[in-house]
């Protein structure tokens, strides 16, 4: 009971990393695709005031995964170390190049910040994605790097979500984007933002749909997680909410797309979760089975129910004052 | 002893570099940590100068201020990442086997995390466009969350050093309790040892920077204001850290003896133990230093007669080894050394300020805070170096051993080598960032 309460609240976290972290990571395609300095400079606004708090979530999930489900951790970064030592050094590279964005002196320095940007957002939601493929096709036992170092991870389900990863990002990138160019009044970015939030988010849906097909062949178990039950109905949530974020990038009402566009990638994250169960490494080790004593459960699951007393609402004002952009100072690092 | 969780020992050819890797990120990271500790307080200061004076320079400090705190946070969320990460990825089978002992400290250190980004991001994007009160206050959590989450992290490492909350019975762990390991032993000191350690360094680095400028000439009201300001943090914690570094170091000798004999290099138990400045610890005694008697037994127990036990309480293979004890010396006494310099440099600042309310005008005062600026950093590291390596063999102390800790994955060289290169590429990123924002005209 509290191992099962341990994993909704790491998948919330999971989901809230996703979905923000992710549109996040997906800014930096359309920051190196862009058609001019405006879309550049509206990127960096939109992400400046919330793109730290937005990556607090990853750190949240891997502490609640290490205290919660301690094996299960020490297994995933002893097997996974590559795809997640690369997605680690690619946050720092991002958040250099992020902070470095707009700054350069020289166009040949702006060229490669831009380069650094968007080569390492792209990286570390494929290799971040790799991972959970690996575990999610089973391909990570238990214990000290017992799995394949390269075969766990570099594999078709491993590929596959790496890829949706991206592309998922992409979408939510570009329909947040769209949101907030529509709010400040710049008609041109709203049309380029919507192009681009049409465009991903086809590529994604078409993407998802060959995915299921991979997932019949390489991890069966998996498969049919996501189509029966449960599992089935997000799967088809999903796609309902990225048809219905499509119609409404469509009609030019972007800011319920924000909503939208968020449910259909939060879906894609409760699906593989449900899909899962029981198991938190499958086709081994159950998520009861890796939980920590119940003591240390009861404390964690305390800490953070007073937790998100405190941080619920102060990320509420915080959203709330960056989307009404109260938060907008133009050119403020 | 103890099995671990995922099978117990592997072969790892590059545990010295797994460890180094490890002390590399820390490292880099407790430097931003410093600063996430102390300029929130010092910002928020300047801040409240200005709403009680309204005089425009103190805001316009405060202002550039905030915005160096933002980039540094920004450096801090990121290696902070790369940090949770390395854990795992270095020493799976400590966090497979304890990680719900000590996790409990992390969880509360994560939202501690989340109420820093938040308030930071609201503070500094914040300035002019919310009502002055209600930005003052938004810095409060800053601070508040920045003490938190330095405490639990503190509290994880005092764990390692004396662990508490937990059975082991037939070589597993059994019988958790998490909220003793979160309040263990070594929790108050440890924590006060490093917050007035945040405190000295932020302090120094900055009055540095200004120190520096100073000595160049820049001596307007805005120049003074910063120095004054950094330099009086600095001063007020610099001498307090003597004192806390004495408890530090009675509570090493309480809970850790082998620890405390490995700062001295004291080979066989005695009464009444010497102190020995420089010199290198050899064949189970330090040669060529410089003895100071019975010092040692005064310091850790505040008896000149007092017994300390000595390193040969313990097999050779439960301590660290000769480089470790060296290393270990080296960096308490340089940690002592600079630790006293920088009160030193502190008291005169306090004397002068409050008997002639005036700066000192010895350009070689300004000259002694430009390298205490940097010194600062190399005492923090060296205390740290002193705590961490002085605990090995073992990560956690007298029950897990750090080679057994250790990952059995490949490509350890490889990954340093990367880090290396990154956090160059980090550093020079932010120090770029700031030399402009240092240059740019102060907006009011």
């Amino acid at each position: 009971m509290l191992a099962d309460l341990a994993a909704v609240v790491i998948a919330i976290g999971l989901t809230a990393y996703v979905v923000l972290g992710g549109a996040d990571f997906g800014t930096g395609i359309w920051d190196v695709t862009a058609s001019g300095h405006e879309m550049r400079a509206r990127i960096k606004r939109s992400m400046g005031p919330v793109w730290e708090a937005n990556h607090v979530w990853l750190i949240f999930v891997l502490v609640m995964l290490w205290t919660a489900f301690p094996r299960a951790f020490g297994s995933i970064t002893s097997t996974l170390a590559l795809p997640l030592f690369v997605a680690a050094v690619g946050i720092i590279l991002r958040g250099g190049a992020f902070a470095l964005r707009g700054e350069a002196a020289t166009i040949v320095e702006s060229h490669s910040i831009g380069a650094v940007f968007a080569v390492s957002s792209v990286l570390v939601p494929f290799f971040l994605g790799a991972a959970v493929g690996g575990i999610a096709s089973g391909r990570v036992p238990v214990g000290n790097a017992e799995g394949d170092a390269i075969t766990s991870w570099w594999n078709e389900t491993g590929v596959l979500v790496g890829l949706i990863a991206i592309v998922t990002g992409a979408h939510v990138a570009a329909v947040f984007l769209g949101a907030d160019s529509h709010r400040a009044g710049q008609p041109d970015l709203v049309r380029a933002f919507r192009i681009r939030a049409l465009g991903s988010g086809v590529v994604a849906g078409g993407l998802a749909i060959a995915g299921l097909f991979v997932v019949r062949s390489d991890a069966p178990d998996l498969y049919d997680g996501l189509t029966s039950d449960a599992g089935l109905a997000c799967v088809i949530g999903s796609a309902a909410a990225g048809v219905i974020t499509l119609a409404l990038e469509w009609r030019s009402r972007f800011e319920p797309a924000r909503y939208t566009a968020a449910a259909a990638v939060g879906a894609i994250v409760a699906g593989y979760v449900i899909a899962q169960q029981p198991y938190l490494l499958p086709p081994d080790l159950t998520v009861e089975e890796a939980a920590a004593p119940d003591a240390t459960l009861a404390a964690l699951l305390a800490s953070v129910a007073v937790g998100l007393l405190i941080l619920v609402p102060s990320l509420v004002w915080l959203f709330r004052l960056h989307l009404g952009g109260r938060l907008d100072t133009g050119s403020n690092t | 002893m103890i099995d671990g969780t995922l099978g117990g020992p592997v072969d790892q050819e590059y545990l010295l570099q797994a460890r180094q890797m490890q002390a590399l990120s820390l490292g880099v990271h407790i430097l931003i940590v410093c600063f996430g500790i102390a300029f929130p307080a010092m910002v928020l200061f300047l801040e409240g100068l200005w709403l009680r004076t309204g005089d425009p320079v103190y805001k316009a400090v405060a202002k550039r201020w905030s915005k160096a705190m933002i980039i540094l946070f920004a450096c801090g969320v990121v290696t902070g990442t790369i940090l949770s990460f390395e854990l795992g990825l270095l020493w799976p089978e400590f966090m497979a086997t304890f990680g719900d002992v000590f996790g409990l400290a992390f969880g509360l250190e994560g939202f501690s995390f989340f109420m820093e980004a938040i308030f930071i991001a609201i503070y500094v994007y914040g300035w002019d466009r919310l009502p002055p009160r209600v930005h003052l206050a938004c810095g409060a959590p800053i601070i508040i969350a920045g003490m938190t989450g330095a405490l639990f992290v503190i509290s994880v490492n005092g764990w390692m050093n004396k662990p508490e909350g937990f059975d082991i019975r037939d070589g597993e762990v059994v019988n958790v309790r998490p909220w003793e390991a979160l309040f263990n032993d070594n929790f108050w000191h440890e924590f006060v040892h490093m917050y007035l350690a945040g405190i000295i360094v932020a302090g120094f680095i900055v009055a540095a920077v200004y120190a520096a400028g100073w000595l160049r000439g820049n001596r307007e009201r805005r120049h003074r204001v910063g120095l004054v300001v950094a330099l009086s943090f600095a001063a007020l914690a610099a001498p307090a850290q003597l004192l806390v570094g004495d408890w530090a170091a009675r509570t090493v000798a309480e809970n850790q003896p082998t620890k405390l004999a490995v700062f001295e290099g004291l080979g066989p138990t005695e009464d009444g133990a010497p102190l020995h400045i420089l010199g290198i610890y050899e064949d189970g005694e330090v040669k060529y230093g410089i003895e100071l008697p019975k010092l040692l037994s005064l310091l850790a127990y505040h008896d000149p007669d007092a017994r300390v036990q000595g390193l040969d309480a313990v097999s050779a293979d439960d301590r660290p080894s000769d480089t470790g004890i060296n290393i270990v010396r080296l960096a308490f006494q340089a940690m002592v050394f600079i630790g006293s310099g920088l009160a030193a440099i502190g008291v005169v600042f306090l004397w002068t300020w409050w008997r002639r309310r005036r700066l000192p005008q010895s350009p070689w005062f300004y000259r002694a805070l430009v390298v205490a600026g940097p010194l600062s950093y190399v005492a923090l590291l060296c205390g740290w170096i002193t705590t961490e390596v002085g605990r090995q063999p073992w990560v956690v102390y007298e029950v897990m051993r750090t080679e057994d800790a250790v990952t059995g994955a490949d490509g350890i060289p490889l990954g340093y080598g990367a880090l290396v290169v990154v956090y160059l590429g980090l550093a020079g990123i932010a120090a770029v960032m700031l030399r402009r924002l240092a240059r740019k005209p102060l907006e009011v």
